[in-house]
Protein backbone atom coordinates (compact mmCIF):
# COMPACT_ATOMS: atom_id res chain seq x y z
CA UNK A 1 0.00 0.00 0.00
CA UNK A 2 0.98 3.08 -0.28
CA UNK A 3 2.26 6.07 2.28
CA UNK A 4 2.27 8.92 0.14
CA UNK A 5 -1.75 9.64 1.77
CA UNK A 6 0.39 9.32 4.77
CA UNK A 7 2.98 11.95 3.92
CA UNK A 8 0.12 14.14 3.42
CA UNK A 9 -1.76 13.84 5.88
CA UNK A 10 -1.68 17.00 8.36
CA UNK A 11 0.81 17.07 11.00
CA UNK A 12 -0.39 17.19 14.65
CA UNK A 13 -0.42 20.53 15.94
CA UNK A 14 2.22 20.96 19.40
CA UNK A 15 1.34 22.05 22.45
CA UNK A 16 -2.65 21.89 22.40
CA UNK A 17 -2.82 19.03 24.90
CA UNK A 18 -3.21 15.53 24.85
CA UNK A 19 -6.34 15.50 24.00
CA UNK A 20 -6.35 17.65 21.05
CA UNK A 21 -3.21 15.86 20.14
CA UNK A 22 -5.18 12.49 20.19
CA UNK A 23 -7.88 13.98 18.19
CA UNK A 24 -5.73 14.95 15.54
CA UNK A 25 -4.18 11.20 15.36
CA UNK A 26 -7.50 10.31 15.35
CA UNK A 27 -8.54 12.52 11.92
CA UNK A 28 -5.34 11.69 10.63
CA UNK A 29 -5.74 7.86 10.49
CA UNK A 30 -9.57 7.88 9.25
CA UNK A 31 -8.50 10.15 6.40
CA UNK A 32 -5.88 8.10 5.60
CA UNK A 33 -7.54 4.86 6.46
CA UNK A 34 -11.08 5.37 4.35
CA UNK A 35 -8.38 6.65 1.21
CA UNK A 36 -6.40 3.35 1.04
CA UNK A 37 -8.74 0.95 1.94
CA UNK A 38 -11.29 1.84 -1.13
CA UNK A 39 -8.70 0.69 -3.73
CA UNK A 40 -9.33 -2.78 -2.10
CA UNK A 41 -11.86 -2.41 -4.86
CA UNK A 42 -8.85 -2.80 -7.88
CA UNK A 43 -7.43 -5.62 -5.29
CA UNK A 44 -10.19 -7.54 -5.68
CA UNK A 45 -10.74 -7.10 -9.28
CA UNK A 46 -7.67 -7.71 -10.49
CA UNK A 47 -6.95 -10.84 -8.50
CA UNK A 48 -10.35 -12.33 -9.65
CA UNK A 49 -8.80 -11.30 -13.07
CA UNK A 50 -5.61 -13.51 -12.74
CA UNK A 51 -7.72 -16.36 -11.64
CA UNK A 52 -8.26 -16.61 -8.33
CA UNK A 53 -12.01 -17.05 -6.99
CA UNK A 54 -14.04 -14.54 -4.13
CA UNK A 55 -12.72 -16.79 -1.34
CA UNK A 56 -9.54 -16.98 -2.28
CA UNK A 57 -9.17 -13.12 -3.05
CA UNK A 58 -10.93 -12.05 0.46
CA UNK A 59 -8.53 -14.81 2.27
CA UNK A 60 -5.72 -12.58 0.93
CA UNK A 61 -6.70 -9.64 2.16
CA UNK A 62 -7.74 -11.09 5.19
CA UNK A 63 -4.71 -12.53 6.34
CA UNK A 64 -1.76 -11.29 3.97
CA UNK A 65 -3.08 -8.22 4.11
CA UNK A 66 -0.58 -6.17 2.87
CA UNK A 67 -1.28 -4.59 -0.79
CA UNK A 68 2.43 -4.64 -1.98
CA UNK A 69 2.54 -8.39 -1.32
CA UNK A 70 -1.05 -9.00 -2.73
CA UNK A 71 -1.18 -7.13 -5.74
CA UNK A 72 2.40 -8.86 -6.60
CA UNK A 73 0.78 -12.39 -5.81
CA UNK A 74 -1.81 -11.82 -8.49
CA UNK A 75 -0.25 -10.14 -10.73
CA UNK A 76 2.63 -13.40 -11.23
CA UNK A 77 -0.23 -15.47 -11.21
CA UNK A 78 -1.96 -13.52 -14.27
CA UNK A 79 0.86 -13.39 -16.21
CA UNK A 80 2.58 -17.27 -15.29
CA UNK A 81 -0.37 -19.39 -13.95
CA UNK A 82 0.26 -22.07 -11.27
CA UNK A 83 3.44 -22.67 -12.87
CA UNK A 84 4.82 -20.05 -11.33
CA UNK A 85 3.65 -20.12 -8.28
CA UNK A 86 7.01 -20.29 -6.65
CA UNK A 87 8.02 -16.93 -8.06
CA UNK A 88 4.60 -15.87 -7.38
CA UNK A 89 5.47 -16.69 -3.21
CA UNK A 90 8.97 -15.52 -3.10
CA UNK A 91 8.10 -12.19 -4.46
CA UNK A 92 5.35 -11.30 -2.74
CA UNK A 93 7.70 -12.90 0.95
CA UNK A 94 10.11 -9.95 -0.44
CA UNK A 95 7.92 -7.57 -0.99
CA UNK A 96 6.66 -8.44 3.09
CA UNK A 97 10.27 -8.07 4.25
CA UNK A 98 9.34 -4.34 4.65
CA UNK A 99 7.07 -4.94 7.50
CA UNK A 100 9.88 -6.67 9.56
CA UNK A 101 11.16 -3.05 9.67
CA UNK A 102 8.27 -1.23 10.40
CA UNK A 103 7.33 -3.72 13.07
CA UNK A 104 10.18 -2.68 14.85
CA UNK A 105 9.71 0.78 14.76
CA UNK A 106 5.98 -0.11 15.88
CA UNK A 107 7.09 -2.64 18.68
CA UNK A 108 7.82 0.14 21.13
CA UNK A 109 5.30 2.30 20.79
CA UNK A 110 2.63 -0.65 20.81
CA UNK A 111 3.81 -2.61 23.28
CA UNK A 112 1.76 -2.08 26.57
CA UNK A 113 3.88 -4.27 29.00
CA UNK A 114 2.59 -4.97 32.46
CA UNK A 115 4.27 -3.23 35.24
CA UNK A 116 4.13 -7.07 37.27
CA UNK A 117 5.51 -9.38 35.05
CA UNK A 118 7.23 -6.69 32.74
CA UNK A 119 6.06 -8.84 29.75
CA UNK A 120 3.42 -7.56 26.94
CA UNK A 121 0.56 -9.62 25.90
CA UNK A 122 0.99 -11.92 22.83
CA UNK A 123 -2.40 -11.37 21.54
CA UNK A 124 -1.82 -7.73 21.73
CA UNK A 125 1.32 -7.85 19.94
CA UNK A 126 0.24 -10.34 17.42
CA UNK A 127 -3.15 -7.58 16.13
CA UNK A 128 -0.66 -4.98 15.90
CA UNK A 129 2.17 -7.65 13.76
CA UNK A 130 -1.21 -8.38 11.89
CA UNK A 131 -2.08 -4.41 11.02
CA UNK A 132 1.22 -3.27 10.80
CA UNK A 133 1.82 -2.01 6.81
CA UNK A 134 2.87 1.35 5.11
CA UNK A 135 -0.07 3.35 6.39
CA UNK A 136 -0.55 2.23 9.99
CA UNK A 137 3.42 2.64 10.25
CA UNK A 138 3.41 5.83 8.39
CA UNK A 139 0.50 7.57 10.39
CA UNK A 140 2.20 6.26 13.42
CA UNK A 141 5.94 8.06 13.05
CA UNK A 142 3.92 11.42 11.75
CA UNK A 143 2.69 11.86 15.59
CA UNK A 144 3.77 14.11 18.04
CA UNK A 145 4.76 11.99 20.82
CA UNK A 146 4.39 7.96 22.09
CA UNK A 147 0.68 8.43 23.02
CA UNK A 148 -0.90 10.00 19.89
CA UNK A 149 1.38 7.53 17.66
CA UNK A 150 -0.33 4.86 19.76
CA UNK A 151 -4.20 6.00 18.34
CA UNK A 152 -2.62 6.80 14.95
CA UNK A 153 -1.30 3.07 14.53
CA UNK A 154 -4.45 1.45 15.72
CA UNK A 155 -6.83 3.49 14.38
CA UNK A 156 -5.17 3.60 10.62
CA UNK A 157 -4.48 -0.34 10.90
CA UNK A 158 -7.84 -1.23 11.94
CA UNK A 159 -9.89 1.09 9.82
CA UNK A 160 -7.81 -0.37 6.83
CA UNK A 161 -8.37 -3.55 7.31
CA UNK A 162 -12.41 -3.70 7.89
CA UNK A 163 -12.97 -1.17 4.72
CA UNK A 164 -9.98 -3.25 2.71
CA UNK A 165 -11.55 -6.17 3.52
CA UNK A 166 -15.04 -4.89 2.52
CA UNK A 167 -14.26 -3.20 -0.86
CA UNK A 168 -11.99 -6.51 -1.40
CA UNK A 169 -14.92 -8.43 -1.34
CA UNK A 170 -16.87 -5.71 -3.52
CA UNK A 171 -13.78 -5.75 -5.86
CA UNK A 172 -13.79 -9.63 -6.48
CA UNK A 173 -17.48 -9.69 -7.28
CA UNK A 174 -17.31 -7.12 -10.03
CA UNK A 175 -14.26 -8.63 -11.02
CA UNK A 176 -16.40 -11.49 -11.43
CA UNK A 177 -19.10 -9.94 -13.09
CA UNK A 178 -17.49 -8.54 -15.85
CA UNK A 179 -15.78 -11.49 -17.56
CA UNK A 180 -12.97 -10.02 -20.69
CA UNK A 181 -10.45 -8.30 -18.28
CA UNK A 182 -8.09 -7.58 -21.19
CA UNK A 183 -11.03 -5.70 -23.25
CA UNK A 184 -12.08 -3.21 -19.63
CA UNK A 185 -7.88 -2.56 -19.41
CA UNK A 186 -7.76 -4.43 -15.91
CA UNK A 187 -4.42 -5.45 -16.98
CA UNK A 188 -2.98 -1.83 -17.16
CA UNK A 189 -5.05 -0.96 -14.56
CA UNK A 190 -2.99 -3.52 -12.67
CA UNK A 191 0.76 -1.52 -13.89
CA UNK A 192 -0.88 1.68 -12.81
CA UNK A 193 -1.52 0.05 -9.28
CA UNK A 194 2.21 -1.07 -9.29
CA UNK A 195 2.94 2.57 -9.94
CA UNK A 196 1.21 4.23 -7.43
CA UNK A 197 2.42 1.87 -4.84
CA UNK A 198 6.40 2.73 -6.22
CA UNK A 199 5.61 6.36 -6.76
CA UNK A 200 5.95 7.30 -3.11
CA UNK A 201 9.43 5.66 -3.04
CA UNK A 202 10.88 7.60 -5.43
CA UNK A 203 11.81 10.24 -3.66
CA UNK A 204 15.74 9.66 -3.69
CA UNK A 205 17.92 9.52 -6.53
CA UNK A 206 19.10 5.82 -5.46
CA UNK A 207 15.50 4.40 -5.54
CA UNK A 208 14.43 5.55 -8.62
CA UNK A 209 17.95 4.63 -10.09
CA UNK A 210 16.72 0.69 -8.69
CA UNK A 211 13.59 1.40 -10.43
CA UNK A 212 15.00 2.04 -13.60
CA UNK A 213 17.65 -0.67 -14.05
CA UNK A 214 15.45 -3.26 -12.40
CA UNK A 215 12.31 -2.51 -15.42
CA UNK A 216 14.94 -2.94 -17.78
CA UNK A 217 16.35 -5.94 -15.89
CA UNK A 218 12.78 -7.89 -15.91
CA UNK A 219 11.72 -6.51 -19.37
CA UNK A 220 15.50 -8.10 -21.00
CA UNK A 221 14.71 -11.26 -19.09
CA UNK A 222 11.01 -11.57 -19.74
CA UNK A 223 11.72 -13.45 -23.44
CA UNK A 224 14.76 -16.05 -21.68
CA UNK A 225 13.25 -16.66 -18.34
CA UNK A 226 9.95 -19.01 -17.26
CA UNK A 227 7.49 -15.99 -16.74
CA UNK A 228 7.45 -14.65 -12.44
CA UNK A 229 11.49 -15.35 -13.00
CA UNK A 230 12.69 -11.77 -14.08
CA UNK A 231 10.65 -10.05 -11.51
CA UNK A 232 12.89 -12.37 -8.88
CA UNK A 233 16.01 -11.75 -11.14
CA UNK A 234 15.45 -7.93 -10.83
CA UNK A 235 15.62 -7.60 -7.32
CA UNK A 236 19.48 -8.70 -7.33
CA UNK A 237 19.85 -4.95 -8.53
CA UNK A 238 18.32 -3.82 -5.56
CA UNK A 239 21.17 -6.24 -3.11
CA UNK A 240 23.55 -5.05 -5.48
CA UNK A 241 22.95 -1.46 -5.16
CA UNK A 242 22.24 -1.71 -1.60
CA UNK A 243 25.37 -3.48 -0.67
CA UNK A 244 27.38 -1.36 -2.28
CA UNK A 245 25.56 1.96 -1.45
CA UNK A 246 25.76 2.93 -5.15
CA UNK A 247 24.03 6.39 -6.65
CA UNK A 248 24.05 7.55 -3.01
CA UNK A 249 23.09 11.23 -4.07
CA UNK A 250 19.99 13.53 -2.94
CA UNK A 251 18.25 14.56 -6.02
CA UNK A 252 18.84 17.77 -6.78
CA UNK A 253 14.58 18.72 -7.15
CA UNK B 1 1.05 -26.69 -6.39
CA UNK B 2 -2.74 -25.56 -6.40
CA UNK B 3 -3.47 -21.84 -6.21
CA UNK B 4 -4.81 -22.45 -2.76
CA UNK B 5 -1.27 -23.85 -1.76
CA UNK B 6 0.28 -20.72 -3.08
CA UNK B 7 -1.93 -18.82 -1.24
CA UNK B 8 -1.50 -20.33 1.66
CA UNK B 9 1.92 -20.61 1.86
CA UNK B 10 2.53 -17.06 0.62
CA UNK B 11 -0.03 -16.01 3.14
CA UNK B 12 1.97 -17.74 5.96
CA UNK B 13 5.10 -16.35 4.16
CA UNK B 14 3.61 -12.64 4.67
CA UNK B 15 2.43 -12.79 8.36
CA UNK B 16 5.25 -14.69 9.77
CA UNK B 17 7.43 -11.43 8.55
CA UNK B 18 5.40 -9.21 9.88
CA UNK B 19 5.21 -10.88 13.30
CA UNK B 20 9.52 -11.16 13.40
CA UNK B 21 9.29 -7.68 13.15
CA UNK B 22 7.34 -7.29 16.55
CA UNK B 23 8.74 -10.56 18.71
CA UNK B 24 12.37 -10.80 17.69
CA UNK B 25 14.25 -8.20 19.55
CA UNK B 26 15.29 -5.31 16.92
CA UNK B 27 19.17 -6.20 15.36
CA UNK B 28 19.75 -7.19 11.96
CA UNK B 29 17.27 -5.41 10.41
CA UNK B 30 18.27 -2.12 11.97
CA UNK B 31 21.87 -1.79 10.59
CA UNK B 32 22.07 0.82 7.72
CA UNK B 33 22.80 -1.86 5.18
CA UNK B 34 20.18 -4.21 5.41
CA UNK B 35 17.51 -1.98 6.09
CA UNK B 36 18.89 -0.17 2.59
CA UNK B 37 18.46 -3.34 1.18
CA UNK B 38 15.54 -4.35 2.33
CA UNK B 39 14.10 -0.53 0.91
CA UNK B 40 15.21 -1.04 -2.32
CA UNK B 41 14.21 -4.43 -2.69
CA UNK B 42 10.68 -3.19 -2.26
CA UNK B 43 11.45 -0.58 -5.22
CA UNK B 44 13.20 -3.06 -7.87
CA UNK B 45 10.69 -5.66 -6.89
CA UNK B 46 7.20 -2.99 -8.04
CA UNK B 47 9.41 -1.34 -10.94
CA UNK B 48 10.00 -4.82 -12.03
CA UNK B 49 6.42 -5.95 -11.58
CA UNK B 50 5.60 -2.55 -13.85
CA UNK B 51 7.61 -3.66 -16.74
CA UNK B 52 6.28 -6.92 -16.96
CA UNK B 53 2.85 -5.60 -16.59
CA UNK B 54 3.36 -3.16 -19.20
CA UNK B 55 5.02 -5.04 -21.38
CA UNK B 56 4.86 -9.04 -21.07
CA UNK B 57 2.64 -11.49 -22.76
CA UNK B 58 3.32 -14.17 -21.76
CA UNK B 59 7.49 -14.57 -22.82
CA UNK B 60 7.23 -12.13 -25.38
CA UNK B 61 7.58 -8.30 -25.28
CA UNK B 62 4.59 -6.69 -26.47
CA UNK B 63 3.80 -2.77 -27.24
CA UNK B 64 0.11 -2.22 -26.83
CA UNK B 65 -2.25 0.20 -25.13
CA UNK B 66 -1.02 -0.57 -21.88
CA UNK B 67 1.68 1.78 -22.83
CA UNK B 68 0.04 4.80 -23.31
CA UNK B 69 -2.53 3.87 -20.21
CA UNK B 70 1.01 3.69 -17.83
CA UNK B 71 2.06 6.92 -19.01
CA UNK B 72 -1.24 8.74 -18.79
CA UNK B 73 -0.99 7.46 -15.44
CA UNK B 74 2.39 8.50 -14.64
CA UNK B 75 1.33 12.21 -15.39
CA UNK B 76 -1.82 11.84 -13.24
CA UNK B 77 0.42 10.44 -10.33
CA UNK B 78 2.63 13.39 -10.82
CA UNK B 79 0.14 15.99 -10.24
CA UNK B 80 -1.28 14.24 -7.44
CA UNK B 81 -4.33 12.51 -8.31
CA UNK B 82 -5.49 10.07 -5.64
CA UNK B 83 -4.82 6.48 -6.22
CA UNK B 84 -8.23 4.54 -7.15
CA UNK B 85 -8.92 7.44 -9.70
CA UNK B 86 -5.66 6.73 -11.30
CA UNK B 87 -5.95 3.25 -12.00
CA UNK B 88 -9.74 3.39 -13.01
CA UNK B 89 -8.39 6.19 -15.60
CA UNK B 90 -5.35 3.83 -16.34
CA UNK B 91 -8.26 0.72 -17.12
CA UNK B 92 -10.32 3.62 -19.31
CA UNK B 93 -7.29 4.35 -21.82
CA UNK B 94 -6.46 0.82 -22.34
CA UNK B 95 -10.20 -0.08 -22.94
CA UNK B 96 -10.93 2.91 -24.95
CA UNK B 97 -7.73 2.59 -27.42
CA UNK B 98 -8.15 -1.35 -27.67
CA UNK B 99 -12.13 -0.56 -28.50
CA UNK B 100 -11.21 1.83 -30.98
CA UNK B 101 -8.42 0.00 -32.37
Amino acid sequence: MDERTAADAPAAGEGDGAASERSTAVRDSLAVGIATAIYGISFGALAVAAGLDVWQTCFLSLVMFTGGSQFALVGVLASGGVAAGGSAIATAAMLGIRNVVYGMRMKPIVDDVDPVTGRGSIWLRVAAAWVTIDESTAVALAQPNDRAARVGFWVTGITIFVGWNLTTLAGALIGDAIGDTRAWGLDAAAAAAFLGLLWPRLKRFQAGAVAVAAAVVATLATPVLMPGLPVLVAAVVAVVVGWFNLFDRRRAS
Amino acid sequence: MTTWHIILIASAATLALKLVGHLVPAGFLERERPARIADLLTVALLAALIAVQTLGAGQEIVVDARVPALIVAAALYALRVPFIVVVAVAALVAAGIRALG
